[in-house]
């Protein structure tokens, strides 16, 4: 109710968006951030994040879905993988971050005091923008974290979770005869494919990407799109890009960000043809970011 | 006029070049700096560099030369039946017309013909200075001049000025290994010179040492042993217990320090761990030497067990105190180059933090941290003040922390101080030794430095 309020009051005085007032919350965002409770895989809830005195996220709501590909998009330094950090309590290393409001992933509160980083982050994986394999093999790297789980009772069942989670990513045929060698040896491209393997290899129910394709050329990058795209069958995905052509050719639903507020989130086809908000038009149609 | 005078004078003159130099290239180019190949501080630097620097050359020449040249004239102009003498005192006689021309203490009443050759003497050197004086302030004005009249649009100053300052830099760190060549070729002529007294198999392998010897004839006295194997063990002792210390703590007050440690315990810790690396180790001495050894008497015998009151334990406990600073700060250091990409990968698997240190960080870091270590060891085996007040002198042979054992460094210590002939084996044999050690030191440090850059790019 409350939210649907706002959102027309949002709509209906488009001068509240232009530059001079942008750093003016933006209460709430235009389209529904919001899922019906049996779509949604977590929800947020204004969600606020401090870095020291900074006040980094102002107040974001944001459903993620099952099984969908949602991405974020806005310009440089609008908290966008600050936002996605939040999800799995990443932020939690950095010194001086606060968060506040609340995250729930099947109706759990992640920040709860009696919930455990440890099993959450199994549960919601993350993969970053430089590729970052372990100095260790190949096989070392996927079976780091089925190791620290114990989700491997013994060595078959760890090989067959290393050689599933190659093949969902993709890079089973490049390195089955090589396990063995340090995965620093791969190219950027596989480099990066290792990364999305050792973060499938615990079977997460939700990957979170922070722009996974920044560093790799037009291939690499075309082979990671078509895996995000065979990875939703399985998990839920939420990606931070810079690149719009990759948003709008992976996710289902897009949401944008400017300078710490969710501005617009709606189907990513609605996003791209028919944005409502001026920001998101501006943004879009590469007039600023 | 003195040299340091002189030295200014010239300074002067360039600095007065330099702005000359840039006022021309400013008036070559009207102006326009943009038309100017280099910016005119090149101009200006380069009118200063031909200014000085082969006036500097000549300065240095001449200095090198100045007291062969006047003596040699001096000499000759002294009266035949007083050259006529031997070359040692021949020598001694230079020598007392000198101080008698400086005015310094002189061997001898002067007779006339030494007060003639001192005026002499003074006379020369005075002409000397003057001349070096009026040379050098020749040459620099020439100098300046000719590389001042070269400025002109095209004129590439900026390279020559650069290549110069290149040449510079060359020759200073050539100067580093130049030193280090000169130490280890002394050291090895007087140790080759040793091993002509005692064979290297009796030196390396050699069970006691005992380096007294009789240095007349008839003294009578012990004919000397000069077995290191003793002295080795002690060193391979010592270092290890402080090692044992060394390692683990600073190791683990690195990893503490670079990810468990808030910013403020961090900004408290480090400083104070410094200052633990700043103390003299001749403070660690006495400490070791008057806390630490008769505390560990008193709690040996307390418990029934002979320890003696100069002990390997005492020396390697307080050597490793004092290596902590160095492993921790060497090993910090490596930590922190671990990027933080490992960290977050690990992290956002689900890791907790011993397991992302022990599993992740920790083997990242692991080369740079062995050859932390290695670089630890060579200085506990070249450290001699802990051990000289805490191990005592006595080379036993022996593996018992609880002993008096000697290391190497200490045994050249002793053979060298005092007066000493230097050419008997007895002090001879503080050059094989430190030859031993320096080699030592060299592979460690070369095995240390190979680790190191080996695996260095591995995470990149
Ligand atoms: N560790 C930190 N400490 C303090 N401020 C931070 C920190 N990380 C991010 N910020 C600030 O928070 C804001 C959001 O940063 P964030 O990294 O989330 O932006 P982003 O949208 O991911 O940008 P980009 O597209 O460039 O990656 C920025 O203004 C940034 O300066
Ligand atoms: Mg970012």
């Amino acid at each position: 109710m409350d939210i649907a309020m706002n959102t027309t009051e949002a709509l209906m005085s488009p001068d509240s968006t232009d530059a001079t007032s942008v750093h003016k919350p933006v209460r709430d965002a235009v389209g529904s951030p919001l899922l019906d409770a049996t779509d949604a895989r977590m929800t947020c809830r204004n969600v606020n994040v401090y870095y020291g005195e900074k006040h980094a996220i102002h107040d974001v709501s944001l459903d993620i879905g099952k099984n969908e590909v949602i991405a974020m998009i806005g310009p440089s330094g609008c908290g966008k993988s600050t936002f996605l950090r939040c999800l799995n309590r990443m932020n939690d290393t950095i010194e001086g971050c606060r968060v506040s409001g609340q995250i729930q992933i099947d109706d759990q509160d992640i920040y709860d005091k009696s919930i455990d980083v440890v099993p959450l982050r199994a549960q919601v994986g993350m993969v970053f923008q430089k590729p970052n394999p372990f100095p260790k093999s190949i096989f070392d790297n996927v079976a780091y974290g089925p190791r620290i789980h114990g989700l491997a009772g013994n060595r078959t069942d760890l090989d067959e979770i290393v050689e599933t989670s190659l093949q969902k990513a993709g890079l089973w045929e490049e390195v089955k005869d090589r396990l063995d060698q340090p995965g620093t040896g791969l190219s950027g491209g596989q480099q990066q494919r290792l990364c999305i393997a050792r973060a499938i290899a615990v079977s997460p129910e939700v990957i979170l990407m922070d722009e996974p394709c920044s560093a790799l050329d037009p291939i690499a990058t075309a082979r990671i799109e078509e895996l995000i795209d065979e990875l939703r069958s399985n998990f839920t995905i939420a990606i931070v890009t810079h690149s719009m052509q990759q948003a709008a050719r992976v996710s289902q639903r897009t949401a944008y960000f400017h300078l710490g507020d969710l501005i617009e989130v709606g189907a990513t086809e609605q996003i791209f043809t028919n944005p409502t908000h001026k920001l998101t038009e501006d943004y879009i149609t590469g007039r600023f970011g | 006029m003195p040299t340091s005078t002189l030295i200014i004078l010239l300074l002067a003159v360039s600095s007065a070049l330099y702005y000359f130099g840039r006022q021309r290239s400013l008036a070559v180019a009207g102006g326009e700096i943009r038309k100017l190949h280099s910016l005119p501080s090149y101009y200006g630097y380069y009118a200063a560099l031909w200014c000085l620097l082969p006036a500097l050359a000549v300065l240095l020449l001449w200095n090198g030369f100045e007291s062969k040249v006047i003596t040699t004239l001096v000499v000759n102009g002294l009266p035949a039946e007083v050259r006529n003498v031997d070359d040692a005192r021949l020598g001694l006689m230079i020598n007392d017309i000198r101080n008698l021309a400086t005015g310094g203490v002189v061997s001898a009443r002067p007779d006339p013909a030494m007060q003639t050759a001192a005026s002499h003497y003074q006379d020369l050197q005075n002409i000397s200075r003057a001349a070096l004086a009026v040379v050098a302030l020749v040459i620099a004005s020439i100098g300046g001049f000719l590389a001042w009249r070269k400025i002109a649009t095209g004129h590439r100053a900026r390279n020559k000025v650069e290549s110069i300052v290149k040449g510079f830099l060359l020759s200073s760190s050539t100067l580093a290994i130049f030193t280090t060549l000169g130490i280890v070729l002394s050291v090895l002529f007087e140790a080759i010179r040793f091993f002509q007294h005692v064979s290297i198999t009796d030196f390396l392998f050699g069970l006691s040492w005992s380096p007294q010897m009789a240095i007349r004839a008839d003294q009578v006295g012990s004919s000397g042993a000069f077995g290191a194997i003793p002295l080795f063990v002690g060193t391979m002792l010592i270092s290890f217990i402080a090692m044992m210390v060394a390692a683990p703590i600073g190791l683990m007050a690195a990893i503490y320090l670079s990810e468990y440690a808030s910013r403020r315990v961090r900004a408290i810790v480090k400083p104070v761990m410094e200052i633990l690396a700043g103390i003299p180790t001749v403070v660690y001495g006495f400490f070791a030497a008057l806390t630490v050894a008769p505390f560990l008497r008193d709690t040996g015998s307390m418990i029934g067990l002979d320890v003696s009151s100069e002990s390997a334990l005492a020396a390697g406990l307080v050597m490793g105190i004092m290596i902590i600073p160095f492993v921790s700060s060497l090993s910090d250091d490596v930590i922190n180059a671990v990027p933080q990409a490992m960290r977050d990968g690990a992290y956002g698997l689900g890791a907790t933090r011993s397991e992302t240190i022990r599993q992740v960080i920790i083997p990242a870091a692991l080369p740079g941290i062995v050859g932390g270590m290695l670089l630890a060891v060579s200085r506990a085996i070249g450290e001699t003040m802990i051990v000289v007040m805490a191990a005592g002198l006595s080379a036993n042979l022996t593996a018992n922390p609880l002993e008096a054992v000697t290391t190497v460094t200490v045994q050249i210590v002793t053979l060298l101080v005092g007066d000493q002939e230097f050419d008997s084996p007895k002090t001879l044999a503080a050059f094989a030794l430190g030859l031993s050690l320096f080699v030592t030191t060299l592979i460690l440090n070369i095995v240390a430095l190979h680790v190191v850059r080996k695996y260095r790019e591995q995470y990149e």
